[in-house]
């Protein structure tokens, strides 16, 4: 079978969520996501698996909790207006330590905005969208091959680390056609949870920085979760000591795991003395860009982060020993700048280019930038 | 140890209602109604929203889940679908579900998914310590009305029936065991049912309009209500001011959403899959 195909970037998230073995997806219809809903609603079916198109997106992200706690592998795609809708219960999903993905296909804000124009808008709503303090994972592709590959790991973190996983897209990427060379089977690494062995219904028992086995109702105990702050039973607790252990919990299962999160893309790097930092649409013009100005004789690289939170600091802190001049490229008015002037040292030289107009920037627009900055 | 104590979770008492509370009839009413149906705890799922209601899962021994403010309707039907053979009970108050979560509401009965919820109509929101909800009646003293409620009430069980559930029943929380009995006739119901729980919230409504016990509260709530058979005879002007209570709503006929989901749906996938050959390989 010829496994190249031209396909819609939702498409490819959707058939990469089927071989990652999803199997439940509750959504809301919103452009430009709609493809991935819809694609579910046919393919679904046929496979045993099951869609439900919900009232809105609060309602969908509920229903995905519910059934992820029922033993399914869910996913919900929605974009910026719809995302904001599921802040609630994507803490719900946090607090619950619930695993499930949740796909945007990013789009012009504040409010309705531009709904088919592209826009990185929502780096900072994926980071703290929901109310009280929370870790989070968030993964960011840029390229045909790595919607395919992002969305797998988006479920096997999700599953690893008992957590909901944001798959950040642009919507040029999401609405494009593409190649793609779909994996084989063998070649898509699913991850296996571990068996829990339940001891006096103590579901979230475990030593701080240990990542959680997954528990689901039916099996046989009668568990409790709870979005109220709990004990180990899951039952609700106020007592400062409980809820000082269980915030850490949640806090270290993601941050002293950051080896096995934190993915990222470099290009030309090794004797860069300025470093692009972008991701998304923006990372492809930023790639044609750089390729462009190392042929001028120009030392610039590209740092393209898959995973954008947590935060590849340190990642970053490492290159910055060498090199003192940083590029970030976004289409915002300034969001990953703040994380960037963050973890940049003074001695490092920041820039930016930030637009929210609804276009991309172009590899020349980029170019232009490097020529600049190296003046 | 009583039958229905096996689906007690007395580890989590005390319970957080206050004295008199009817929320304590309501636990006993549906622990009673699964005991007799004798369903194994593993197969039922409570789950509730946020409120004086919303904690009642906790106290179940049973698969229990405790969800945001309105929606335990959105996460009962994640369960339902994924679960189709679990009994999936969602209890939820008069604010959480027909102020924040009315959406939810409306459209878990139009859809007629197989979740079995108990509505607890105090008619005010009691935890956060008495503000008019949409069930207060009018001219009540509220801590958000203190010059009397302006706002007509909904009528939940009518607006249920107007949208489209297949099973609405009215009780009180006076008439204990006929609410049992209504418990345990919802959950034999395949699709979705209601029954709406008339309860007293004497300390937080009561106590601001005259009725600051809870003998004073169930015999105003026992005034006011009738038998449906009683209703159905009575002239409007004798009407004003009563509920029926009964079974208002029971429809056999309609398909419940899950079963429908994965008898028909599925089957129907699978069939065109095979036909055009781009089914599963």
């Amino acid at each position: 079978m010829n496994r190249r195909k031209v396909l819609q970037g939702n498409i490819i998230v959707a058939k990469a969520a089927i071989a990652a073995g999803c199997n439940f997806f509750a959504g809301y219809p919103i452009t430009p996501s709609s493809e991935v809903a819809q694609y579910m609603s046919k393919e679904f079916p046929k496979l045993g698996h099951d869609f439900i198109q919900m009232e809105d997106e609060i309602a969908s992200l509920g229903a995905c909790i519910g059934a992820s706690l029922s033993g399914k592998k869910v996913l919900t795609a929605t974009s910026g207006p719809g995302f904001s809708l599921m802040q609630e219960h994507l803490g719900m999903a946090v607090m619950a330590e619930i695993p499930l993905v949740i796909v945007n296909v990013m789009r012009g804000g504040p409010s309705t905005g531009i709904p088919t124009k592209p826009a990185q808008a929502d780096i900072m709503q994926a980071r703290w969208g929901t109310h009280g303090d929370h870790p989070i994972i968030a993964l960011y592709p840029a390229f045909a091959d790595e919607i395919f590959s992002e969305t797998v790991r988006a479920f096997n973190l999700s599953e690893k680390f008992w957590t909901p996983v944001i798959l950040l897209l642009d919507e040029v990427i999401a609405k494009a056609h593409e190649d793609l060379e779909i994996p084989h089977k063998k070649d898509i690494p699913i991850y296996k949870e571990a068996v829990h062995k339940i001891k006096d219904l103590n579901i979230y028992d475990r030593e701080i920085g240990e990542n959680p086995p997954r528990v689901d109702f039916f099996k046989g105990y009668p568990i409790h979760i709870d979005g109220l702050e709990h004990d180990s039973h899951g039952w609700p607790t106020s007592d400062p000591k409980i809820a000082d252990k269980m915030q850490n919990l949640r806090m270290q299962k993601i941050y002293n795991h950051l080896d096995e999160i934190i993915e990222y893309k470099e290009y030309y790097m090794d004797d860069a003395e300025i470093m692009v930092f972008s991701f998304g649409v923006s990372a492809r013009s930023a790639l044609c860009a750089v390729k462009k100005a190392r042929k001028q004789g120009i030392k610039v690289g590209l740092f393209q982060p898959l995973t954008i939170w947590p935060f590849p600091k340190r990642e970053l802190q490492e290159r910055f020993k060498k090199i003192k001049k940083i590029l970030t490229v976004e289409m915002n008015m300034g969001q990953t700048k703040y994380e960037i002037e963050r973890v940049a040292p003074d001695d490092v030289e920041k820039r930016t280019m930030l637009r929210a107009n609804g276009i991309p920037f172009t590899p020349r627009e980029v170019q232009s930038a490097i020529e600049e900055f190296i003046k | 140890m009583k039958k229905y104590e096996k689906y007690i979770r007395y580890r989590t008492f005390p319970t957080p209602w206050c004295p008199g509370c009817g929320d304590g009839v309501v636990l006993k009413s549906i622990a009673m109604a699964f005991s007799e149906l004798d369903v194994d705890p593993n197969d039922i799922i409570v789950v509730a929203g946020i409120g004086c209601s919303g904690r009642m899962p906790t106290f179940f021994n049973t698969n229990t889940l405790h969800t945001t403010h309105g929606r335990a309707l959105t996460f009962a039907t994640g369960i339902k679908l994924a679960k189709p053979e679990k009994l999936v009970v969602v209890i939820s108050g008069d604010g959480d579900s027909l102020a924040i979560g009315g959406n939810h509401l409306i459209h878990a009965a139009r859809r007629n998914i197989g979740i079995k919820m108990i509505l607890i109509n105090n008619g005010v929101y009691g935890m956060t310590g008495g503000q008019v909800s949409p069930l207060t009646p009018q001219k009540f003293i509220t801590e958000t009305t203190p010059y009397g409620n302006i706002e007509p009430k909904f009528h939940a069980s009518e607006l249920l029936i107007a949208a489209r559930a297949t099973f609405v029943a009215r009780e009180t929380v006076n008439r204990t065991v006929q609410l049992k009995n209504v418990i345990k006739k919802s959950f034999n119901h395949k699709g979705f049912s209601v029954v709406e729980t008339i309860s007293n919230c004497h300390v937080n409504l009561g106590r601001k309009n005259k009725m600051k016990n809870p003998v004073d509260m169930t015999k105003w709530i026992g005034s006011r209500t009738v038998t449906k058979e009683q209703y159905d005879k009575m002239t409007p002007e004798e009407r004003n001011h009563k509920y029926p209570v009964g079974i208002l709503k029971e429809d056999k006929n309609r398909y419940e959403y899950a079963d429908l989901y994965h008898k028909h749906i599925i089957p129907a996938a699978k069939e065109a899959a095979a036909k055009n050959g781009t089914g599963k390989k």
